[in-house]
């Protein structure tokens, strides 16, 4: 088991038994171990906060406490028995509820229905509509939310309210342990103090709250306890949320125990190119505003930030995907039309989405397809296609690119994650880009392929390549950009080559949202 | 580096042992044929059975030609509508633009163009009127984003009745002669209307397997954000994929003008639903992204032979709508079965994500992507009175 659980002593010994005591879990997926050995306990009555960078571990952990998935190793305890969570219904059926950060709501249906949505209050399999609106209306004016009727439809209700209606769906299933999976990112300050007066009457009536968040302030405000994770593992626990430093909290995130190895960047880089990306003052109403960066042939610039800090928005509004609000996107000195993605291809730019499976690759066909998906007319005369051309291209891609297996006749779904990326990679290498973005180019590449992805990313800078690349891992930003954006709540914060920053400062700039030196905001460089 | 190959084999071939075979699927020569081999059983079979039950009769050129003329009409519309649903849409409206294409071309306004100049006239008017209607589908389909079904559906609709209202609910008959002698007529022994529907169908099968159209077919309506981030027009391919549609609804209008000599509002009544079933039992999965030519000229030609036996032994035709029924739930059964290989990642991410909801009653949602095919075949068995 983890050595590195570095327990000072828990707060208050008064509860001898916890409500939750979670011991080694390990969780095992192809390629990555998501948890390795995590270790939580939860009292009943507190807030437990559970920090950790992206990739953590967090989502998987809570995921294993709602019944989703089974872990493969350590033992759950709920109120000193040990359980087997076998599915969420089982989860449930203890008193565990989650609200999850996509939540998962009917909106279709009414406020009363959700929170009852399969234990639908019912006589002879005839619905009770009135005593379900009474008890809806009962469990949201206990939240402190009474202006919510019962029988409004969700779908109209904002993210705030649905939250409430999440968290009276956990209550009325007498929930005893609520996990909320960052719910303060819908919602703005003065529905935050609402919540947090929501979690304290939860609380002060015995519930147990696992709280997720990024933001240090909040949990410095409702917290009772802190457990950090770090690549899978219980790093600290049992922190006193109030008093624990940010630094303490930033130092035990950070300073992975996997490294990567990045590529070396190029020593000297060509100041004097022009740029083949120009982005000005490109605003995406709601989602982030006023970014201006542009980037040369060679550059590697990364976009660091959390996510929904727009990171991935600013992304492919440069690539058409979404239209602009306002600001104008120039590839190689031309203007590209808003919102037209075709134009941006023809243009040369290329998007490796952040969504692989589902914005990237046509899964049930074959490799070569996908690879040439973007460059068929080159294989076409008057829209008929030469196959063996076609191929042959795909081939040669495929072998530049390492790609295991070489058979471009397969199925894109039978290969690993890493591979898959080298696909989306070939389709645009196929198509001789000069700009590239590419939203989290690891996300599903096991641990051993990144370093692969990595090299290949710098060597296409190498060939003369722009490149943006957005990922929620800060040491990969750092290690693989030449420049950095940092961007919080939608705003940049902060531009500088990544090698003047470290892992400790870009978590301090996004979890605080501002950069501790002024000037540095909202600034492309001028030289 | 050398991590990574230690490290991706195991994957691919734990995944490759399911889809060892599957994964060929795709491939121009060897899947089709091995997909389509159930369907080529299955029309042996029922041959074999027309060969027992009506010896003489059903063993006869001449049947045999009535059976591929019968399967011209229905077989054209269903090459367009393999190219619709492949592209990840319906097109329900094909019957009443075969009517409305009919009827216009054979208006006495056409037919005095036609006497003055040529019969291509009407072809051409047929055609014209086919792929307007198609256009006009294909925009409010794609820029107007309604769902295909409904849009079709009002297209179904609006089309049958314009046409009423052109023919003015009156059979209009067709005059010109050479029409009536080239399309009535035959070459070689074979019947004119059959060598049109081998030509269509040759022609999709071209358009499909070796053009870039055909490519970005299967992968609009196999990922169409996907397509979309790769740089393909997404709305303006489907605009296309409605106007082929209707193109080859006024290709069959000429066709059932030549076998009818009269052009009616009343031509192609359901003939949506025979395309439908067609294509789907001939192994295009409704929810888009795959399907074959070959297999949809396989249903069409099933279908047609299934009616030609149940008429030589005078079984009524109440019998072979139960009988159209049955096959077409049996085809789209093993198509799920075929299906549920490659649906199967895709579930996974999807009960991942919802099957944590307090709900706990997502898990039927893997169901969907039979749901449709199960539910509109089976009306098409039924036949309800539209």
């Amino acid at each position: 088991m983890s050595t590195s659980v570095a327990s000072p002593s828990g707060g208050s010994p008064l509860l001898s038994t916890p409500l939750l005591e979670m011991r080694g879990i390990v969780k095992q997926f192809p390629g990555v171990r998501a948890l390795d050995g995590v270790d939580l306990d939860v009292r009943a009555g507190e807030v437990h906060c559970l920090l950790g960078q992206n990739g953590a571990g967090k989502s998987t952990l809570i995921k294993v406490l709602a019944g989703a998935h089974q872990p493969d190793e350590g033992e759950i305890r709920w109120d000193g028995d040990r359980v087997t969570l076998g599915d969420p219904q089982a989860a449930m059926a203890r008193g565990i509820a989650t609200i999850y950060q996509e939540l998962d709501l009917v909106a279709g249906l009414t406020v009363a229905d959700n929170v009852f949505l399969g234990r639908e209050r019912s006589r002879l399999g005839i619905t009770r509509p009135a005593q379900a609106n009474r008890a809806a209306g009962e469990l949201l004016a206990r939240l402190g939310h009474p202006e919510i009727r019962p029988t409004a439809e969700v779908g109209s209700l904002s993210a705030a309210s649905q939250q409430m209606v999440s968290m009276a769906r956990a209550l009325s299933q007498d929930a005893r342990l609520i996990v909320m999976d960052e719910p303060s990112a819908v919602l703005d300050a003065e529905e935050v103090d609402h919540l947090f007066q929501v979690v304290r009457d939860l609380t002060a009536d015995g519930v147990a709250v696992v709280y997720i968040s990024h933001r240090l302030e909040e949990i410095r405000e409702v917290g009772d306890r802190i457990t950090v994770l770090k690549d899978g593992r219980t790093v600290a626990t049992g922190l006193p949320a109030r008093e624990t430093s940010t630094a303490e909290v930033i130092t035990l995130m950070t300073g992975r125990t996997i490294e990567y190895v990045f590529p070396a960047r190029r020593e000297v880089r060509d100041q004097a190119a022009e740029p083949v990306l120009e982005v000005q003052d490109l605003s995406l109403a709601g989602r982030f505003r006023d970014v201006s960066f542009h980037v040369r042939p060679g550059e590697v610039l990364g976009l660091a930030g959390l996510v929904g800090s727009g990171r991935s928005e600013i992304l492919e509004t440069v690539y058409g995907a979404r239209r602009a609000t306002t600001g104008t996107v120039h590839v190689a000195g031309r203007r590209l039309r808003p919102g037209d993605v075709a134009a941006a291809v023809g243009a040369g730019v290329g998007l490796a989405p952040e969504e692989r499976k589902s914005q990237g690759l046509l899964l049930g066909e074959p490799i070569y397809r996908n690879i040439t998906l973007a460059s068929l007319a080159r294989f076409a005369r008057g829209g008929y296609l030469s196959g063996g051309a076609e191929k042959q291209a795909a081939r040669e891609q495929a072998e530049a690119l390492d790609l295991r297996p070489v058979d471009v006749d397969r199925e894109v779904r039978t290969l690993s994650g890493g591979n898959q990326q080298k696909v989306v990679l070939a389709r645009w290498l196929l198509r001789d880009c000069t700009v590239l973005l590419l939203d989290e180019p690891t996300r599903g590449v096991d641990v051993g392929a990144r370093s692969e992805i990595y090299a290949l990313i710098r060597a296409l800078a190498d060939r003369g390549v722009a490149v943006v690349v957005v990922s929620s891992e800060i040491p990969e930003v750092l290690g693989l950009a030449d420049e950095v954006l940092v961007v919080a709540d939608g705003d940049v914060i902060a531009r500088r080559p990544a090698d003047e920053l470290d892992e400790h400062q870009v978590l301090d700039m996004v979890m605080e949202g501002a950069a501790p030196v002024p000037g540095a905001a909202r600034e492309g460089d001028v030289a | 580096m050398s991590e990574t190959t230690t490290a991706a084999p195991p994957s691919g071939s734990a995944a490759d042992a399911g889809d060892g075979a599957r994964a060929k699927g795709p491939g121009l020569l060897g899947g089709p044929l091995g997909r389509n081999l159930g369907l080529v059983v299955a029309l042996l079979v029922l041959c074999i059975v027309g060969a027992i039950t009506a010896p003489g009769r059903f063993v006869d050129v001449d049947n045999v030609l009535t059976i591929l003329r019968l399967a011209a009409v229905v077989g054209v519309v269903s090459v367009g509508m393999t190219f619709v649903i492949i592209g990840g849409g319906i097109d329900l409206s094909v019957g009443a633009l075969v009517a409305l294409s009919s009827v216009w071309a054979t208006t006495l306004a056409t037919q005095a163009m036609a006497q003055d100049f040529h019969w291509i006239v009407m072809v051409f008017t047929a055609i014209a009127v086919g792929a307007g209607a198609g256009l006009i589908n294909g925009i409010v389909i794609a820029y107007g984003r309604l769902v295909a079904f409904i849009a079709t559906l009002a297209m179904l609709a609006a089309a049958r009745g314009l046409a009423e209202i052109i023919a003015n609910r009156r059979t209009q008959i067709v005059q010109d002669r050479g029409f009536i002698e080239f399309f009535g007529g035959d070459v070689l022994g074979i019947p004119t209307l059959v060598i049109i529907f081998a030509l269509v169908a040759a022609a999709g099968w071209v358009l499909l397997n070796r053009t870039t159209f055909g490519r970005r077919t299967f992968a609009v309506g196999g990922n169409a954000e996907a397509a979309r981030l790769a740089g393909i027009r997404v709305q303006r391919h489907t605009v296309w994929l409605y106007v082929l549609s209707g193109v080859t609804c006024g290709i069959a209008a000429v066709m059932l003008m030549a076998r009818t000599t009269t052009g009616s509002s009343t031509h192609g009544t359901l003939l949506e639903l025979d395309a439908i079933a067609a294509v789907v039992i001939g192994g295009t999965l409704l929810v888009g992204g795959r399907g074959t030519i070959v297999g949809t000229v396989l249903g069409v030609l099933i279908f047609t032979t299934l009616g030609n036996v149940f008429t030589l032994n005078n079984l009524s035709s109440s019998a072979q709508a139960v009988a159209r029924g049955v096959i077409i739930v049996l085809a789209v059964l093993l198509q799920q079965r075929l299906a549920a290989g490659g649906a199967r990642p895709r579930k996974k991410a999807r009960g991942a994500a919802t099957s944590g909801s307090p709900a706990g009653a997502l898990p039927g949602g893997s169901a969907t992507p039979g749901g449709p095919a199960g539910a509109r075949p089976g009306d098409s068995g039924g036949r309800p009175p539209t």
